[in-house]
C-alpha cells in the first residue's frame, strides 16, 4: 500500500480511505467531540498521508497504528487550539489528557483480539455477568473471567501517560501507544 | 506503568446509573508494591461461615468485579480481599478507571460526499500519476458507499430477506434472496468485467456460460447453504482489482467489449452500469434493513442517466422486433435524421438527451422530434431499475403516446435480475 500511495495510484488512495476513514474520523470525533472537526481532521490526515507515504516506517508497527498516531496528533493539536485561553493551563492539560486517554482506549478496544472485546460487550454494554457471558459465548465460567480482566488490563493502559503527551503537537511521531 | 489512582470523573461514565464500584481507597492503604501477592492471615474473631475464595479466583474475578459483573456473594468477597491484598486492590483501581474509558460506540456514519472531499483533497495537493479513469469513478464512489452501509452489518442484518425488483416480459417481477444473497449477484455480475480484462472469474473455470442472470443463479445453486457476509471481502477485494487494473491500463481500454451474454458493452459504459447496479442493490438492502441510503452525486447520477439514455434506442429496436413496440414509421438511413423524443430530466445529475425512437443508427433531429416528457431523475432511475413499472411513472408528457408509451416501456425493458 505504502508503495502504491508512493506511486501515486489515485485507486491506492480510495482503499487507504476506505480501510481508515472511519478509524480517523471515530478518534478525531472522540478527541473533539464534534463531527465537523472530525471531518475536517479526516482531510488533513488523508492529505498528510498522501503527500508523505514515506513518513511511514513498517517498523514502527503497523500501517493502521501510524495512521492512528497521526490522527491522535492532530486532533490533539486542534483541542489546544480550540481551547486555548478558555481555562487555566492546568485545565487544558487536564482536558488533553483525557483526550488522549479516550482516543487510545478507542484505538485499543477496536484492536484488541475480538474474543476479548465480544466479552467486554457482553459484560459492559450488555449488562451481563459473567456466568451469562460464558453461556453467551459458549465458554467456561473461568474463561470469561480471564477474558474479562485481560481486557481490562489492555484497556487500561490507556490511562499510563508518557510524558510526551503532554506537549506533542502537530504529527508528534511517538505520541501514540508503546511501538514495539 | 503502575495506575495512577487519577480521578475516574472523565465524562465516560457507565450507562444507566451509578457504578457498583466503592470510591478510591486513601494512600495510606497503598501498601508497598513489593507486597507478595498473598493474602494476609486473617486474624477475625470469629471464621466466616464459608471459606472465601482462594486469592487466584480473587484475583481473576477482578475484571468482572470492575463490571459489575458477578454476583453479590463474589463482590463482596473480592470488597473484603481488597482492604487486605495491597496488589490485587492496585490492579483493582486500574482496571475500574479502565471500565470508564469504555463507552458505547457511536454509530456515526460517515458522509459519503466526505469521501469524494478527501480524495479531491488530496489530487488537488498532489496530482495523481495514475488516476483512476473518469468513468470508473462512480463505480468506485458506489462500492466504497454501499460497504459502508455494510460495515456495521451483523448476521441478522447479512441475513435479511431483500426482494430484487425487474421488469421482464410486460411485468414485474422480483426475487426473494438475502443481504449477502445480493452482494454475491454484485460479486458475480463484475465477474464480466474480471474476466473481460483477463483477471480470474469469481466463479472458477466451471462458471457457465452466460449472462448476469445465469451466473447469479449459478452462484446462489451452487452451495446448499445461503451465502453468508464471508462474501463482502471478496466482493470488495474483486472491486478493488477492477479499478486499479483500468487505473493502469492505456486509454482503449474503455472501449473493450464486455459480454453480458445476449449483448455487449464497452468497458467503460460496463462500469458504468455496475455502478448503476450497485447503488440500486444498496437502495435494495438500505430498504430491506431499514436504513436511510441517499441517491449517488450529481454528477455521477448524470453518467448513469446518460447511459440509460443511449441504451434506449437500442432496447427500442430489440422490442420492435420482439413486437412489443409499435412498427417504425418508415425507414430511415443511418446517420440521417428521424422522429425523436425529447426526454428532460430534472433534479440532480438532470439534463436533456434526444432519443432516436425510428433506429438506433438515426440521428435525433430537433425538427422532427414528436414527442417531450420529463420526469425527476431518481423516477426515471426507478424506472430504468424496474422499481416502477412504466405505467406508474410520474411523467410530465406531451406529443405522440405511443412512442411516449414505447420509450417508457423500452426504459423498464433496460432492468433485469
Amino acid at each position: 500500500m505504502q508503495q502504491r500511495l508512493a506511486r501515486g495510484e489515485a485507486a491506492a488512495l480510495g482503499e487507504l480511505y476506505d480501510r481508515f476513514a472511519s478509524l480517523v474520523h471515530s478518534l478525531a470525533h472522540r478527541v473533539l467531540g464534534d463531527e465537523k472537526a472530525a471531518d475536517r481532521i479526516t482531510r488533513e490526515v488523508f492529505g498528510y498521508i498522501w503527500e508523505n507515504p514515506d513518513a511511514y516506517d513498517p517498523k514502527q508497527g503497523s500501517m493502521r497504528s501510524w495512521v492512528a498516531r497521526i490522527t491522535q496528533g492532530q486532533a490533539v493539536a486542534r483541542l489546544r487550539q480550540a481551547e486555548l485561553g478558555r481555562g487555566s493551563r492546568e485545565e487544558l492539560e487536564q482536558k488533553v489528557r483525557s483526550a488522549n486517554a479516550a482516543a487510545r482506549a478507542d484505538y485499543i478496544v477496536t484492536s484488541m483480539p475480538a474474543p476479548l472485546r465480544a466479552a467486554l460487550e457482553l459484560a459492559y454494554f450488555k449488562r451481563r455477568d459473567y456466568r451469562q457471558a460464558a453461556a453467551d459465548l459458549q465458554i467456561s465460567e473461568d474463561e470469561a473471567r480471564r477474558r474479562l480482566r485481560l481486557g481490562l488490563q489492555l484497556l487500561s493502559t490507556a490511562n499510563a501517560l508518557p510524558q510526551e503527551d503532554a506537549a506533542q503537537p502537530g504529527y508528534g511521531p511517538r505520541e501514540y501507544g508503546t511501538p514495539r | 506503568m503502575n495506575g495512577p489512582a487519577q480521578s475516574p470523573d472523565d465524562g465516560y461514565e457507565r450507562p444507566g446509573g451509578q457504578a457498583r464500584i466503592p470510591g478510591p481507597r486513601g494512600a495510606a492503604d497503598d501498601l508497598d508494591p513489593g507486597h507478595a501477592p498473598r493474602p494476609l492471615p486473617l486474624s477475625l474473631p470469629q471464621a466466616p461461615p464459608s471459606p472465601p475464595p482462594s486469592h487466584a479466583v480473587l484475583k481473576s474475578l477482578l475484571g468482572a468485579w470492575a463490571l459489575a459483573a458477578c454476583s453479590a456473594e463474589e463482590t463482596r468477597a473480592v470488597e473484603d480481599h481488597l482492604t487486605e491484598c495491597a496488589p490485587c486492590a492496585e490492579e483493582a483501581l486500574r482496571l475500574r478507571d479502565a471500565v470508564g474509558l469504555l463507552h458505547p460506540e457511536e454509530t456515526l456514519d460517515l458522509k459519503p460526499l466526505l469521501r469524494s472531499r478527501v480524495l479531491e483533497d488530496c489530487l488537488g495537493k498532489r496530482p495523481a500519476r495514475i488516476p483512476v479513469p473518469a468513468w470508473a469513478s462512480p463505480y468506485d464512489t458506489e462500492t466504497a458507499r454501499l460497504d459502508a452501509l455494510l460495515q456495521d452489518f451483523g448476521d441478522s442484518e447479512w441475513h435479511t430477506p431483500v426482494r430484487l425488483k425487474w421488469f421482464e416480459e410486460e411485468r414485474r417481477r422480483s426475487q426473494r434472496t438475502t443481504v449477502a444473497g445480493v452482494i454475491g449477484h454484485l460479486l458475480t455480475v463484475d465477474g464480466l468485467i474480471a474476466t473481460a480484462l483477463g483477471l480470474d472469474d469469481p466463479l472458477g473455470s466451471e462458471a457457465p456460460p452466460g449472462g448476469p442472470t445465469v451466473r447469479t443463479e449459478y452462484f446462489w445453486g451452487a452451495s446448499s447453504y445461503p451465502t453468508t457476509r464471508q462474501v463482502r471481502e471478496p466482493w470488495r477485494e474483486q472491486g478493488h482489482t477492477l479499478v486499479r487494473t483500468v487505473s493502469f491500463a492505456g486509454r482503449g481500454v474503455a472501449e473493450l467489449a464486455v459480454d453480458y451474454g445476449g449483448f455487449a458493452l464497452p468497458l467503460g459504459d460496463a462500469f458504468l452500469e455496475r455502478a448503476f447496479e450497485r447503488w440500486v442493490h444498496a437502495w435494495d438492502i438500505a430498504d430491506a434493513v431499514d436504513y436511510p441510503y441517499e441517491p449517488p452525486s450529481g454528477p455521477h447520477l448524470h453518467r448513469m442517466i446518460d447511459l440509460a439514455a443511449r441504451m434506449l434506442p437500442g432496447a427500442l429496436a430489440q422490442r420492435r422486433r420482439a413486437g412489443l413496440a409499435a412498427p417504425a414509421r418508415g425507414l430511415v438511413a443511418a446517420g440521417a435524421p428521424g422522429r425523436t423524443l425529447h426526454l428532460e430530466i430534472e433534479g440532480a445529475g438532470g439534463g436533456g438527451w434526444d432519443i432516436a425512437l425510428d433506429s438506433p443508427g438515426a440521428k435525433p433531429s430537433v425538427e422532427r422530434t414528436v414527442a417531450e416528457i420529463a420526469l425527476d431523475g431518481i423516477e426515471f432511475c426507478q424506472l430504468a431499475a424496474g422499481h416502477i413499472s412504466p405505467e406508474d411513472a410520474a411523467v410530465g408528457q406531451h406529443g405522440d403516446r405511443e412512442a411516449i408509451r414505447d420509450v417508457l416501456f423500452a426504459a423498464a425493458s433496460l432492468s433485469r435480475l
